[in-house]
């Protein structure tokens, strides 16, 4: 067992966990963040994206005991004040998600899509987007609502 | 949003939660003291199971408890919900006892505390298998079959000579017959005398024809040109990003079940579970689909792994979770398409069509899936006249068994395979007969007035106009200039393609009776209630199941309209076999047409009470009291109104109700529709291949559909977008390959590639409007036609980039290798 603090949406947790503990899991089963998701097991689909001291990264290939220390945002953090996340509206007003299991990993690489590339243009966004899989969508629509959001940030 | 949502593209009040990481999916699911099953499954594509110790693994700490086959005996066979006279039905244990028949098969299940434990204890498991030849390739598993077709014809033509001098030929002849069958037997013998399952001779679990043969023949005697294709149409994979998931939890106090899965069907899923595998009583079992991630068909089928979670609670008297991982959703989610086929097509000297003749190979599996028998029967075969207007078909399919995961419908089930199969015939024929291919299109069409036209493959369509569909194609993706620009780019050395399709697929599953004859096991209506609450909102019970299409949204936007209640206060619920009326669920784009309808049915049965009540409150007769936005007025003096706060609490407080009527405000009502629906549309793929590496980039796509009447455009046009992306997906990447010893070659997403963004275009769609005639919404299916119309699209335009260079077909997917040897003649 390894004791691990992790700051997540803002709150620190303290946990005592089997060394092998994945991120995701631990996020799911201990904290009950179910809102990040499992679709590959294998860093492949993305559905487990979440912000490790900003920067998003898959999940399911991260130890909870590497997460030891930082800050993790999961989509349950994003919204503020209960108030959505510019893109989690935009993915609402363009019908960025059917089935919704992808969109969470969808939304928070997004958000680091636009933090570094504020005004992104159509195959930087798709670019952008190549570690996440969707099968519902075809990406047409997570693609205009990322560029929505780009234009509703206005830079920020 | 009120009263005036219909036909808008209204955004889906069920994304907050999804958006928000607050949606219910199975796998996030958690009860007290619930435990996680594990499945060890076969790493051989076919073995005989020697012996299983599972000593170690029970050993464990916090292992509860390990099963294997035996021990689940008792239990039924997985059900095959489809049946063709003749058919072979291999028995599907839940778990397999004896032998193995493709990797993947479940062998153990191991119940423990967490996953992780599970998971170790798994490895424990000393499993003891004696390899057996494995079945992979479609046209080895039946070479047999066509070995003894030939004695048998052989052995005829003896016995037709032999009619003189019966007695004394007798003997020669039953010598001459008895030395081919030996030679076919042993040439069988050397070729591997495997068979997937003994009881099916050939590996053919059936062999289905449909169409007229003599007449079919006669018209390829007759005609003056004939294009062949062998065709393979490639195994692919649903690939929902939620893996399938299911959690059972045993009341002992009342014996009943409550099992969470992710299933498109919650209803089936029952019916099937209880009746046919379970042997318990159906209302013992409650079946619960929450938030669905994708369903594209997997999710339609009874899997042992439901079973197995059902059975391990009752048993052990704890909530057990299953939840698949990506590596065993590929090996054991049902597969879809695998075709090998021979088609041909018959033409007079003026290119028009005179027949068609189709052979085909269907991958089965290794057991038959809930509805595989019908994938390549009813859903393909009858779809082989496509938009056009052929005289005579005959086409035959043998459902073959294979040591593979079983295989059955993914999105679009069979209409894909068809149009494929005809698009490009069409593409091949017009190169061959030096004619435009939408000009080869036109003459065949369809005329509109020929509706409703009964093809020589059973379907009568009920309406059409296929040339308004593909003129709107061309128009939007500029035809005329685009060919003169693609002429211009081939001088500089680049490849660009155009592919034309379209396509016409019969969906809205039902009706019942029809299908019955068929013989499916399953009614395939639909049901919903529609209850009035005391304060004049609705609750609407619907036995479809959304799992992405947003029928929240769309269903609500149906009611309103129906009922003039503001959309805001209609509330849809679905997915709980307790709750619900009786249903079939959602597959085959047949949610709105079918389940729509009832909704409709079920409304105006409403509308005619609250009418009747809003006359007695009024004082008025019941003929001069109407609905009109969303108040019941009195024709003439519309300030004489009743609100349905007013009608849904006097329905239930009942105080003043004209005299003799029942209290309350609902109905349930089940729809049952005539006949399919048939949606059609165009599609044009725009593609540039790379003349070095092969590589396809698809530059432009533009897909005009129609649908009927739309509910909601955007929902819509997001499930076009959708069924493209699947569609490009097979045409371009995806393949579930297996090795000739059946190892599959797609163990992760690593392996199968799925469409990524940046693999694709954004989409171009137009659409056009011919209603349905025959349900009241007017409306078609939507939710496959995109990965109908886009395969040959993208085959046709590729094959249209390179036929310069004596390209004439590539079987899918065109990957940048097959291109490349295509291109340089290898
Ligand atoms: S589950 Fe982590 S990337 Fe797919
Ligand atoms: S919305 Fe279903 S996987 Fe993306």
């Amino acid at each position: 067992m390894a004791k691990i603090e992790i700051k997540v949406n803002g709150k620190a947790r303290k946990a005592d966990v089997d060394p092998r503990l994945l991120l995701v899991h631990y996020l799911r089963e201990n904290l009950n963040l179910t809102g990040t998701n499992v679709g590959c097991d294998t860093s492949q689909c993305g559905a487990c994206t979440v912000m490790i001291d900003g920067q998003a990264v898959k999940s399911c290939t991260v130890l909870a005991v590497q997460a030891d220390g930082s800050d993790v945002t999961t989509i349950e953090g994003l919204a503020q004040d209960g108030k959505m996340h510019p893109i989690q509206q935009a993915f609402w007003d363009n019908h960025g998600l059917q089935c919704g299991y992808c969109t969470s990993g969808m939304i928070l690489t997004s958000v680091e899509i636009l933090k570094h590339n504020p005004h992104p243009s159509e195959a930087e966004v798709r670019h952008g987007l190549e570690g996440n899989v969707c099968r519902c969508t075809g990406y047409h629509n997570i693609v205009k609502s990322v560029l929505a959001a780009a234009d509703a940030m206005g830079g920020k | 949003m009120g009263l005036d949502t219909f036909g808008k593209g209204i955004k889906r009040r069920e994304d907050p939660r999804l958006i928000t990481g607050k949606g219910t999916y199975v796998d996030n699911m958690k009860m007290v003291g619930m435990a996680h099953a594990y499945i060890l499954r076969s790493p051989y594509a076919h073995a005989r199971i020697i012996k299983i110790d599972v000593a170690k693994a029970k050993a464990q700490p916090g292992v509860l408890d390990v099963f294997v086959g035996k021990d689940m005996e008792a239990l039924g066979s997985i059900p095959c919900g489809w049946s063709h006279p003749g058919l072979i039905t291999p028995k599907h244990p839940v778990v397999a006892i004896d032998e193995v028949n493709y990797v993947g098969d479940p062998v153990a299940v191991i119940v423990a505390e967490d996953r992780y434990i599970a998971r170790d204890a798994a490895d424990l498991i000393d499993v003891e298998y004696d390899p057996l030849p494995a079945v992979i390739d479609l046209e080895k598993a039946v070479a047999s079959r066509e070995q003894a077709r030939v004695a048998a014809a052989h052995a005829d033509v003896h016995h037709a000579g032999a009619h003189h001098d019966e007695a004394a030929a007798g003997e020669a002849i039953e010598q001459t017959v008895g030395a081919e069958v030996k030679a076919a037997l042993a040439s069988q013998e050397a070729a591997g005398p495997h068979l997937v399952h003994n009881e099916a001779a050939h590996n053919t679990a059936f062999t289905w024809t449909i169409g007229d043969k003599a007449k079919t023949d006669e018209a390829f005697a007759k005609a003056a040109h004939v294009t062949t294709l062998r065709i393979r149409n490639n195994r692919i994979q649903a690939s929902a990003i939620e893996p399938r998931a299911a959690l059972a939890s045993y009341d002992a106090a009342s014996e009943g079940i409550t099992l969470w899965m992710t299933s498109q069907n919650p209803h089936i899923h029952r019916l099937l579970a209880a009746a046919f595998v379970l042997g318990i009583p159906e209302h013992k079992l409650r079946v619960i689909a929450p938030d669905v991630g994708g369903g594209f068909g997997s999710k339609i089928f009874v899997y042992g792994e439901e079973i197995i979670v059902v059975w391990a609670s009752r048993k052990l008297g704890v909530p057990v979770k299953w939840a698949s991982e990506r590596r065993e959703a590929y090996i054991s989610d049902a597969h879809g398409r695998d075709h090998v086929t021979t088609a041909e097509m018959a033409f007079d000297a003026g290119g028009r069509i005179t027949g068609l003749r189709v052979k085909t190979l269907a991958n089965l599996g290794a057991y038959l899936s809930t509805f595989s028998t019908a994938v390549p029967t009813y859903l393909y075969g009858t779809l082989l006249s496509g938009q056009y207007d052929i005289p005579t078909i005959f086409c035959e399919v043998l459902g073959v068994l294979t040591n593979t995961v079983p295989v059955d419908a993914v999105r679009g089930a069979g209409r894909p395979e068809a149009t494929f199969l005809l698009e490009r015939l069409m593409d091949t024929a017009a190169r061959e007969l030096k004619m435009e291919p939408t000009a080869i299109r036109r003459k065949n069409f369809i005329q509109p007035n020929q509706f409703p036209y009964q093809t020589a493959v059973a379907l009568q369509y009920d309406s059409g106009n296929y040339e308004v569909a593909l003129d709107k194609a061309l128009e939007m993706v500029g035809y005329a200039d685009l060919r003169k620009q693609q002429a211009e780019a081939r001088k500089q050395g680049k490849l660009i393609g155009i592919g034309v399709s379209t396509y016409l697929e019969a969906c809205g599953l039902a009706p019942s009776a029809l299908v019955g004859s068929l013989g499916a096991g399953a009614g395939q209506w639909e049901s919903a209630l529609v209850r009035v609450m005391p304060t004049g909102t609705i609750n609407v019970y619907t036995g479809s199941h959304s799992h992405g299409q947003g029928h929240e949204t769309t269903f609500a936007q149906v009611v309103s309209r129906e009922l003039g209640v503001p959309y805001e206060n209609i509330n849809i619920l679905h997915g709980d076999t307790e709750t619900l009326p009786y249903g079939w669920g959602t597959y085959g784009s047949r949610s709105a047409a079918v389940g729509g309808s009832a909704l409709v049915k079920a409304s105006q049965r409403v509308r005619e009470k609250a009418i009747k009540i809003a006359a007695h409150l009024l004082e008025a007769n019941e003929a001069d009291v109407e609905l009109v936005e969303g108040k019941f007025q009195v024709k003439g003096a519309p300030s004489r109104s009743k609100s349905w706060f007013d009608i849904g609490l006097q329905s239930h407080l009942a105080h003043n109700l004209p005299q003799g009527m029942e209290p309350g405000l609902e109905f349930t009502a089940f729809y049952d529709p005539s006949n399919f629906v048939y949606p059609f549309g165009a599609h044009i793929c725009v593609t540039e291949v790379d003349a070095d590496t092969g590589q396809v980039q698809i530059k432009r796509f533009i897909a005009v559909d129609d649908c009927g009447n739309r509910i909601n455009p955007m929902i819509i046009d997001g499930q076009v977008h959708g069924g493209l992306a699947c569609g490009i997906g097979q045409a371009l990447y995806e393949e579930a390959a297996y090795t000739d010893e059946g190892q599959p070659l797609f163990g992760s997403m690593m392996d199968y590639a799925l469409p990524r963004a940046h693999f694709l275009p954004s989409f171009e769609l137009g659409h056009t409007v011919t209603p349905c005639p025959h349900n009241p919404l007017g409306v078609k299916g939507i939710g496959e036609t995109g990965a109908i119309g886009s395969p040959p699209a993208v085959v046709n335009s590729v094959v249209d980039a390179l036929a310069h260079l004596g390209v004439t077909h590539i079987d899918m997917p065109l990957t940048p290798e097959k291109v490349w040897r295509a291109m340089n003649a290898m």
